[in-house]
């Protein structure tokens, strides 16, 4: 149902920063109101917004090793897929995703999103 | 005594083949004989064939020694390093030497190799025209290599290409001029030729066959440049003529011996003095002359065997096979390929892989191979090859291999399952199945270093290394455990030890360099590999190599510890666990104005504040760095604490200052990375309140001097230390610790404590290069010492002062709100 609204309403997209304010194979963090969203960039400069928070005991995902389109956590190495946010098997869980977007070097994601 | 004296036995030449006669006759025969060696060669036995990595980087000289100088003093074999025997006196039955000594002989083993060809064209004898047979044309070549420059290779065989990648890897600028048109035709075929021309070219080796040598043109009797017939000038710094070898057959035809193209022997390898042996290069037998070591060593258990009394064996010739140790290049060949009306070929090619097979038939069986790209099925053709096995039935499929051959594909174990117990194995050495898997049963072995250690199979080119773990595999079944080649991380099947390897001898300076040349499977790694890679390119090119942040743990990234809640811990330094009130007093200010929650004493005598937030961090930096403390590394795979009891400032017990020798060791130490955790420990007697007998290093002071131990542990494993040695004085402990800190950096795999690393090489290891070699440890000191100068500087300063500022700050979401 959600997503159905979600198609119909108009989204707007806030840029956040710019594609060169993240460090390649790195990550930034966005405080929001919901709590914190990390946005990652990838060696191949895709861009990718998940909840900071590890499915397995809520380590700041932020703050791992980013490697293909995947990071791995902090604090006990459980490997999440960055497109899904579901976590590597034989691991079980999946941290929240948000759009994002990259137009002409910037990083827009929808506020709608993190209000 | 009953036992009969022994005889008198002489070798001329200290090379592969007889040393391979040694090792037989002294198994078989021990203390039969007496015997002397004259090595025109000033030094031991070492593994010729492996100078082309050694020229390239790959191995280092010590890594080829098949005998070192204690071999020869176990077997009370006399050795004369660098003395040319110029004269046989058979009347006398004696040797005279070129610095006059002279030994008598009851046998006279010759045994001296061949001589490279030198082709005489005018300015042959200029310094820097070298040739490629020994060290010190591979030393030559390295001082060459040095100052950079042009290198241009005459002879595009075996030898002159692997010179020409090995100059090449040293950096230098190399031609390669070839007379025929067709690279080392005489294993190849135009197609092949033309395959290996092209990769020879992607490694930015220049080729020019048809290439008639005319002239070298010097300045001051220095080598500068070649000139060809049709008039074309090439620079060169160097100029080394690899364009084929003869026999050294001089000395025995002075000697009265019979010679042909080489010194002739019977089946027996007797010459026509039956008192006088000859093996190796520099024999011909039934009219062949061979330039590779597996015949050598086919005649040399024949020899051994003869002279430890057993007649009956005989020796029947040789069929070779050929492989390029050019990394990267797969290229193997066998038998003979010449065309001809009686003869037949299949031939497969798959232009896009690189790949290229060919075998040539006669009357049905396989007489020549040529492999090029995928040479896994090399054994298997060879065997067919000697045995001359009708292939009538296995035709259709015979190219594709081994896998194919019985009509489905099979796995690659059942292939070499499928091998019969003599299908040669390892060429170099001349091992077949039925040995190694003998020697897996009956020995026990697990990996292949057992059998390397038991069979020699593997142990000199390397390239069946892979057909051997296949054995073991199939030996073995689930009991094979693949220990000497347990890959990095799913990102390559390379081991830590093969990838630093690689990392020197290829000098990849970057982990995008290394992920490309060494084939990583993945696009830039994982988390795993990353992290080692960034440290061994650290360990390796310091002070050149810059550190990838993005590849370390967030805890060396932000050189604080990540807890549980993802706040973060700092400890400062505390010298050897000195500190003072103005110290405590800036801890305790600083735990305030962050409200930082706990203040906590380690087991490492320095203070940890836990419960930092990611962005207090630089502040609480700075605030720390302005009281004159700096980074503890308490988070790092690097120096962690030198843990100190209080010796004899306030002990009445302490010997020595061990509070102070521990600042020094701190202050000398700090800032290294390693490959895991390093913490020490200083005791000032053996009271022992530091611990020290539990630590990665540890000092234990006594009345003489003091007592170096190592790889101990207090870990998930407790493991009390090994004693390196004692030593007299503060300095000498420096030196000793800064060196075994080394051998460690340059040996130890990601992640491997110094104990597990001293349990994997052997503690002699380091007692060898550390204790007894001095100038092995005043070296690895010495490395020690050059890469701290680029280490010591307090990451915590440097962040404080905005070094990676983006990574303590976030976006917050009131202050964006730019609509797109
Ligand atoms: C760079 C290089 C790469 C090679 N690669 C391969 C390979 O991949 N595969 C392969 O099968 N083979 C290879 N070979 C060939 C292989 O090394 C030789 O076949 C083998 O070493 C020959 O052994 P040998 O004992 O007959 O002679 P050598 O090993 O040449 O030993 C002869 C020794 O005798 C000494 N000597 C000579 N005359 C006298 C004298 N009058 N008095 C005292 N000492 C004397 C010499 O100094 C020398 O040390 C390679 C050779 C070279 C040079
Ligand atoms: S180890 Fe010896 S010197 Fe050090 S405090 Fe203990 S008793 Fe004293
Ligand atoms: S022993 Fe070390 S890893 Fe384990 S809970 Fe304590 S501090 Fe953490
Ligand atoms: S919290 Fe992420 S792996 Fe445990």
């Amino acid at each position: 149902m959600n997503d159905m609204s979600m198609n119909t309403k108009t989204q707007v997209w806030i840029e956040i920063c710019r594609l060169e304010d993240i460090p390649p194979q790195g990550a930034r963090v966005i405080r929001a109101t919901l709590g914190c969203v990390a946005l990652f960039r990838t060696a191949s400069d895709k861009v990718f917004a998940l909840e900071d928070r590890c499915p397995h005991k809520g380590g700041p995902l932020s703050q791992g090793i980013v490697h293909e389109n995947g990071v791995t956590c902090p604090l006990h190495n459980w490997v999440i897929d960055l497109e899904t946010g579901v976590a590597k098997a034989p691991d079980e869980g999946r941290a929240r995703t948000f759009p994002v977007q990259v137009r002409d070097g910037r990083v827009l994601i929808d506020r709608a999103l993190l209000a | 005594m009953s036992q009969t004296t022994p005889k008198k036995l002489v070798v001329i030449g200290n090379g592969m083949a007889p040393g391979r006669v040694l090792d037989h006759l002294f198994e078989k025969a021990p203390g039969a004989y007496q015997v002397t060696i004259f090595n025109a060669e000033p030094r031991v036995n070492y593994d010729r064939i492996m100078l082309s990595p050694v020229l390239s980087g790959e191995k280092a000289y010590e890594d080829i020694i098949i005998h070192d100088d204690a071999w020869y003093e176990t077997h009370g074999v006399t050795l004369h390093k660098g003395k040319k025997i110029l004269e046989i006196d058979r009347a006398d039955r004696k040797v005279v030497a070129d610095d006059g000594t002279v030994a008598e002989y009851d046998k006279l083993l010759i045994a001296t190799g061949s001589s490279p060809f030198v082709i005489p064209v005018p300015g042959k004898d200029l310094a820097g025209v070298v040739t490629y047979r020994d060290l010190d044309d591979v030393d030559a070549m390295l001082a060459a290599a040095k100052s950079g420059g042009h290198a241009v290779v005459i002879g595009g065989g075996l030898l002159g290409l692997e010179a020409a990648y090995g100059l090449k890897r040293q950096g230098m600028d190399v031609t390669v001029l070839h007379l025929m048109p067709t690279l080392m035709e005489r294993q190849l075929d135009p197609s092949a030729g033309y395959l290996l021309e092209k990769a020879l070219a992607d490694r930015d080796i220049r080729i020019i066959t048809r290439a008639n040598t005319k002239e070298i043109t010097g300045r001051d009797g220095k080598v500068a440049g070649v000139v060809l017939e049709d008039g074309t000038k090439l620079p060169a710094d160097i100029v080394v003529m690899a364009v084929g070898i003869r026999p050294s057959a001089q000395l025995a035809d002075d000697a009265g011996l019979e010679v042909g193209r080489g010194i002739l022997v019977d089946d027996h390898l007797r010459t026509s003095d039956p008192d006088i042996l000859a093996v190796g290069e520099c024999v011909e037998h039934r009219g062949q002359c061979y330039g590779l070591v597996a015949p050598l060593y086919d005649m040399a258990k024949v020899i051994a065997a003869n002279l430890a009394g057993d007649e009956a064996q005989e020796y029947t010739g040789s069929v070779t096979a050929t492989k390029l140790k050019v990394t990267g290049i797969d290229l193997y060949s066998a038998g003979d390929f010449a065309e001809a009306d009686d003869r037949e070929e299949i031939v497969l090619r798959d232009a896009a892989g690189g790949v290229y097979k060919r075998l040539v038939l006669k009357d049905n069986k396989i007489i020549g191979a040529v492999l090029y790209g995928d040479t896994a099925d090399g054994a298997w053709f060879f065997d067919m090859l000697k045995k001359g096995t009708d292939i009538s039935d296995l035709r259709d499929t015979l190219i594709f291999g081994q896998a194919y051959a019985g009509g489905s594909p099979l796995d690659p174990t059942a292939a070499v399952a499928a091998l019969p117990d003599d299908a040669e194995i390892c060429g170099c050495n001349g091992v077949c199945k039925g040995t190694i898997v003998q020697a897996i049963t009956e020995k026990g072995l697990t990996g292949v270093d057992g059998v390397r250690a038991h069979t020699k199979a593997s142990g000199s080119c390397g390239t069946c290394t892979g057909l051997v773990e296949q054995l073991l595999k199939v030996t073995l079944g689930d009991a094979f455990q693949p220990d000497a080649v347990q890959p990095m991380c799913g990102c390559t099947d390379l081991g830590h030890d093969d990838v630093r390897r690689l990392i020197v001898a290829q000098e990849l300076k970057s982990i995008p360099a290394v992920v490309q040349e060494l084939n990583w499977k993945t696009s830039c790694g994982c988390a795993k590999c990353r992290p080692a890679l960034n440290y061994y390119l650290l360990a390796t090119w310091p002070g050149e190599y810059v550190d990838d942040k993005q590849s370390r743990f967030i805890n060396e990234r932000v050189h604080a510890n990540i807890q549980k809640d993802g706040t973060y811990s700092v400890v400062p330094r505390m010298w050897g666990g000195i500190t003072t009130p103005d110290e405590l007093r800036a801890i305790a200010d600083v735990a305030d104005k962050f409200k930082i929650p706990t203040v906590k004493v380690t087991g490492g005598q320095r203070i940890d504040l836990l419960g930092v937030k990611k962005e207090d961090l630089p502040a609480v930096w700075a605030d720390l760095n302005a009281a004159g403390m700096v980074s503890g590394h308490a988070y790092g795979k690097s120096l962690r604490t030198v843990k100190t009891c209080v010796g004899t400032d306030w002990c009445r017990f302490g010997t020595q200052d061990s509070t102070g020798l521990g600042i020094k060791l701190e202050r000398f130490m700090w800032g290294s990375w390693t490959p895991h955790k390093v913490k020490l420990g200083v005791s000032g007697c053996p009271r022992n309140c530091a611990e020290a007998t539990c630590k990665d290093i540890g000092v234990v002071c006594v009345d003489s001097g003091y007592e170096i131990h190592f790889a101990g542990a207090a870990g998930m494993h407790v493991k009390g230390t090994e004693l390196l040695c004692t030593v007299a004085t503060e300095a000498e402990v420096l030196e000793y610790i800064g060196a075994l800190t080394q051998l460690y950096r340059e040996q130890g795999r990601y992640l491997e404590r110094i104990y597990k690393w001293a349990d994997r090489v052997g503690l002699d290891v380091a007692r060898e290069q550390v204790v007894e070699n001095a100038d092995r440890r005043k070296e690895l000191n010495a490395r020690f010492v050059y890469s701290q100068k680029f280490m010591q500087n307090d990451p915590w300063a440097e962040r404080a002062q905005g070094k990676d500022a983006e990574e303590f700050t976030s976006f917050r979401l009131a202050h964006l709100g730019k609509v797109a």
